[in-house]
């Protein structure tokens, strides 16, 4: 007896609130950063339910390539993290604003 | 015997999010994102996608959590919060916020979902999901790798030290 989808879209509803309450409630930067890829991962959740659920591989095809660039994304990501504590000293988000008018 | 186990990675994936963004170290945070990715790649298999499942495990699992914890290692002792600052908003005013977005979400999307299309027997295995990509995504298959070897550079090219007072 498989669960129905509605249930899997729910918690993926859920981890999205999560992850989106991370990325304005915290500071470091570290954490904003996880916080995002757990907004990636609920899309993803929902994606494969609704592959399941319509019968279709494309959805599947989509997380794939999802993937592929959440790898990119991290690898970049971390990299300009790394470069801005080098410059800064902090990975505190409030401390780089450089670009506030 | 499905919805035991759903139960299980729900508690486990929530728990794990929670801890995400309630951990005071960020060490905690990448740990209890291992939780949460590790759930999700059961609940992965529940929905008949073994192959992402296991690119889960590997990709997410395996490779992006491992380099977020290479990196807290690297700034380690500097890689807290100060509590006396203050985040882009306060913490009631952002909670309430996200709930009323997630209500809305939750709403909206548990409605979208008919009752579930019958499936055969070999959906979401490594062959199936393999026929489809070199059938009709080769283009962007080819895309993605290009898209790898330009992170790879990126990567490279951000991690070099700068040369005193030089220029990048």
């Amino acid at each position: 007896m498989p669960v129905p989808a509605p249930y899997h879209l729910a918690l993926s509803a859920l981890l999205f609130t999560l992850g989106m309450v991370g990325v304005l409630v915290r500071r470091s930067v570290l954490v904003v950063f996880m916080s995002i890829e757990l907004m990636l991962n609920a899309v993803n959740l929902t994606l494969v339910t609704f592959a399941r659920a319509r019968g279709s591989l494309d959805g599947q095809l989509l997380v794939f390539f999802i993937l592929v660039v959440a790898a990119v994304e991290v690898v970049i990501g971390l990299a300009i993290i790394v470069d801005l504590f080098r410059s800064r000293q902090t990975v505190d988000i409030d401390e780089v604003d450089l670009l506030r008018g | 015997m499905d919805a035991v186990l759903f139960g299980i990675v729900t508690c486990l994936a929530l728990a794990g999010g929670t801890g995400v963004i309630a951990s005071r170290r960020p060490v905690y945070s990448a740990l209890s994102l291992l939780v949460v990715l590790g759930s999700l790649a059961v609940d992965y298999l529940l929905l008949d996608a073994p192959f992402i499942a296991v690119l889960q495990v590997i990709i997410y699992a395996g490779a992006i959590v491992v380099l977020f914890v290479f990196i807290i290692m690297l700034l380690h002792a500097q890689s807290g919060e100060d509590p006396q600052g203050r985040a882009v908003l306060p913490a009631p005013l952002g909670g309430a916020l996200c709930a009323a977005f997630g209500l809305v979400m939750l709403v909206t999307v548990t409605r979208s979902a008919g009752q579930p299309a019958p499936v055969g027997a070999g959906f979401g295995t490594v062959e199936a999901v393999g026929r489809a990509l070199f059938s009709g995504f080769l283009l962007p298959f080819e895309a993605a790798s290009v898209v790898l070897l330009i992170g790879m550079i990126g990567a490279v090219a951000l991690g070099r030290r700068l040369p005193p007072g030089g220029e990048r």
